[in-house]
């Protein structure tokens, strides 16, 4: 048990340091580190031309995309080596995050999935932050019934062998400026629901792909909708045969999960932060045994988390594939981050209502407060994580499947039209 | 970094959990808990011989010379069975008090019995009710002689040797060790909620006592042992946690209700998850908790208190809903839930209570930094 660097581990991290040191945009840590849990909230520049630059920068270094083989243009380097690299990136990570679902989920499926030939010609842009990627699954009435989607791919009757795309998406996170995009559709509706998926790449200027941005609940706008009319796909861009698009999809599902849940924050440094400045009747709020009870239950919960984070990296860089019980990561983060905002806003007594620039700590905590449910849901909801952690951890039975023998077309659903 | 025992380590974890299953079984505990005796003798003895109690005593101290890292796996096994034996008051706890404060003479008097289990030790701090604090303390010493009450005092009632916490002639609270079986000191057993655990009322009547340590320096003192037995216990508890998780997902498995195991409903199942991920962030914060503690690392006294908010937290949550899921079988005297059950509550009021941990950690972080828990 040792978490000092070995020799080498601390040759490299001065290495990093001093990179990171020479070539880091300084001017937009502040910003950065103001911004809620590692969201890319700078205001002063175009966050997705700052992305693009310092993921350029990156990858002409060879530090973009560590977990990735070097001919698809990633650095090639030891579980160890990224977490050194992500403690020393520090706040600079956030401005990337517009490419996290490319990086993190599309690209691993790519990997798995494509032919070498599309491999060569689509990863290395995207590890250099030339291209975006977004993940069209969800749809209205399919979210955690993920195989549930109603979007149809068709062969074209012109014996082209393309195929065509009708339907909808939603949810979809960065459509708007993406270039590719992962579709899951159905070509087989007479078989159940999981065998008749196939799955696609689809260049998102096609003709007939339509983005609309979907207002938040916390006002933003990072989903949207995706609505294909008659749109072609040159069967050259499948992913997996037809019908294995479930099989496909559970490749960039289990990469989601260890994408989005390793090494989040619960916002506890933040909080902590303010409650050595706030003030309970005159003395620092972090003096209040009520207010140490509720700190200490966050802060051991955001050290487990990142001592469960090392224990997978261990496990990992002796061999061991990372599995199921990396949910953990997202479940244990969303509901602490909501709690945790709560709380803030109660020290922040009737202030708490305010919002933005008028609000105490300019707004951090409002806006961790109104964006936490989404974490609660995206990339699997609390209870679908628990469910996993039920099922595929503690080997409990899994959920009852009424539509499990019965083709997709008879499976009754809410609000189905056809 | 690598934040995992060595297989070494996990060679001896599995060497303890193979003697424990045969020798400390529901029945052991049980016998200790419903009979009239404080602590399992046998089991004790036996833990002695197979080198556990002695493992991070170093060898010219009769001890086995390994480090608090294996320390930290024996304990991790005793709290999954809910060994009935005193290994915290003698190891943990008095143990680390001669090796941190004991004069030569005093550390060979002691560690070696210790380690033997020929002797055992117990700390006497708390007098009475609320929160461990020097302003509470009334014992006093004069002329070495001990007088007051300490209560409760776990292990007390068994104890051959005794640290004890008391203020000198000045008024500064100081350690001193006091043979139980001196002239002047007299001691009862207390009813408890988990009598696999013993407790005493111990009270000294110009009992000798022999300084520890440098004079007025017992808080000081008391304070860095109690952080080590904190990380220690933490493992306890965790593995206490763990095995409770354990026994309801093996039950949930088994028992059956309108026509399916209760484990695929999923309001039983997400109880389980949730005891899946308490007593996973406590095993990943007593692993660092345990390397600071070995390590010597500047942040040990955060990680010791991290180390034991999770744990106790964890251990108390997979206790309860070990009986939740067990339904009225787990009120039963005859399933095991509440001997669980009543470990976690005691373990989490021992050694000071969960609201002094959680308070001690954000004293901690205050005075230190809050990036150490980023
Ligand atoms: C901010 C954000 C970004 C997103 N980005 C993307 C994206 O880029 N690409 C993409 O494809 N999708 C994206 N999603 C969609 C996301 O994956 C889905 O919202 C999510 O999987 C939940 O599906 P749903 O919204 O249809 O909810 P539903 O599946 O309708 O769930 C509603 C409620 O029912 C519960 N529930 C459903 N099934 C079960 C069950 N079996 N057991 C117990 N409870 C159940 C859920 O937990 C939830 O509480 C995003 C979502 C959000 C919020």
């Amino acid at each position: 048990m040792d978490f000092k660097d070995t020799p080498e581990e601390a040759a490299f991290r001065a290495e990093v340091r001093a990179w990171i040191d020479a070539n880091a945009p300084k001017h937009l840590e502040g910003e950065l580190k103001r911004a809620s849990f590692g969201s890319n909230g700078i205001a002063s520049e175009d966050p997705i031309a700052a992305g693009k630059a310092w993921q350029k920068k990156k990858a002409e270094a060879g530090w973009a995309c560590l977990h990735w083989p070097k001919e698809y243009g990633g650095g090639a380097r030891t579980p160890i080596e990224r977490v050194i690299w992500g403690q020393e990136e520090g706040p600079y990570a956030a401005l990337t995050g517009v490419f996290t679902i490319g990086h993190g989920m599309c690209g691993p499926t790519v990997m798995s999935w494509a032919s070498e030939e599309h491999k060569r010609e689509l990863l290395p842009p995207l590890a250099s932050g030339e291209t975006v990627w977004c993940q069209l699954f969800s749809e209205p009435a399919s979210g955690s019934d993920l195989a549930g989607l109603r979007t149809r791919a068709v062969k074209a009757d012109d014996g082209s062998g393309d195929w065509i795309i009708n339907g909808q998406k939603i949810w979809t996170s960065g459509a708007q400026y993406s270039d590719w995009g992962l579709l899951i559709t159905r070509t087989n509706p007479d078989v159940p629901k999981h065998k008749g998926l196939t799955m696609f790449f689809l260049n998102m200027k096609s003709p007939g792909v339509e983005v609309r941005p979907i207002k938040q609940a916390n006002g933003q706008s990072s989903f949207n909708e995706v609505y294909f009319t008659d749109v072609r796909i040159p069967d050259s861009q499948r992913l997996g045969e037809v019908g294995q698009g479930w099989e496909v999809s559970l490749t960039t599902l289990m990469n989601e999960r260890l994408s989005i849940g390793s090494g989040m924050s619960t916002g506890f440094p933040e909080l902590f932060r303010f409650c050595m400045e706030a003030e309970i009747d005159g003395a620092p709020a972090v003096d209040d045994s009520g207010v140490r009870s509720k700190l200490a239950q966050f802060a051991v919960k955001q050290s487990g988390l990142k001592y469960t984070g090392m224990r997978a990296i261990s496990a990992l860089s002796k061999g061991e594939t990372p599995g199921p019980e990396n949910s953990i990561g997202k479940l244990v983060a969303g509901a602490a981050m909501q709690e945790l905002s709560m709380f803030a806003l109660d020290l922040q007594g009737e202030a708490g209502v305010l919002w933005n620039e008028d609000s105490p700590q300019q707004g951090r905590f409002q806006a961790m407060l109104m964006r936490s449910p989404a974490t609660r849901i995206e990339g699997g909801s609390d209870e679908i994580l628990r469910n996993i952690i039920g099922e595929r951890v503690l080997g409990l039975p899994g959920d009852i499947r009424v539509d499990k023998n019965v083709a997709f077309k008879d499976i009754p659903t809410s609000g189905r039209k056809n | 970094m690598n934040l995992d025992f060595s297989d070494e380590q996990k060679q001896l974890r599995e060497q303890v959990r193979r003697f424990l299953s045969e020798n400390c079984t529901s029945e052991t505990v049980r016998s200790i808990l419903e009979g009239p005796e404080s602590y399992d003798k046998e089991l004790y003895q036996g833990l002695a011989e197979l080198g556990v109690l002695g493992a991070a005593i170093p060898e010219e101290y009769g001890g086995v010379g390994l480090t608090h890292l294996e320390l930290c796996v024996v304990a991790e096994e005793l709290g999954r069975v809910l060994a009935p034996v005193p290994v915290s008051s003698s190891i943990y706890l008095t143990a680390e008090f001669l090796m941190l404060a004991g004069s030569e003479k005093q550390k060979e008097t002691w560690l070696p019995k210790l380690a033997s289990g020929e002797a055992i030790g117990a700390f006497a701090f708390a007098e009475g009710q609320g929160r461990m604090a020097p302003a509470k303390i009334k014992a006093t010493v004069s002329g070495g002689k001990l007088s007051g009450t300490k209560s409760p005092v776990a292990d007390g009632d068994v104890a051959d040797v005794l640290v004890v916490a008391a203020k000198n002639e000045k008024g500064n609270v100081s350690l001193y060790l006091v043979e139980a079986a001196a002239k002047g000191v007299s001691r009862e057993t207390l009813e408890t909620i988990d009598p696999t655990r013993s407790q005493a009322r111990i009270t000294f009547d110009g009992a000798p006592a022999e300084l520890l340590g440098a004079e007025g320096d017992g808080w000081h003192i008391a304070t860095q042992v109690l952080d080590r037995a904190a990380v220690l216990m933490a493992f306890e508890q965790v593995g206490g946690a763990d095995r409770s998780l354990e026994i309801a997902r093996d039950y949930a498995l088994e028992r059956m209700a309108f026509g399916r195991p209760i484990g695929s409903f999923q309001a039983v199942k997400h109880i389980l998850a949730d005891m899946y991920v308490s007593a996973t962030l406590a095993r990943s914060n007593c692993y660092y908790g345990a390397w600071a503690l070995n390590s010597g690392a500047a942040e040990f006294p955060v990680a010791a208190a991290t180390a034991r908010v999770s744990a106790t937290t964890a251990f108390q949550h997979c206790a309860k809903n070990n009986i939740q899921v067990h339904g009225g079988m787990g009120f039963t005297w005859a399933f095991d839930c509440h001997l669980y059950y009543r470990r976690s509550n005691a373990l989490a009021v021992a050694l000071g209570s969960l609201s002094s941990w959680e308070s001690q950690l954000i004293e901690r972080m205050s005075a230190g930094n809050a990036e150490q828990a980023a």
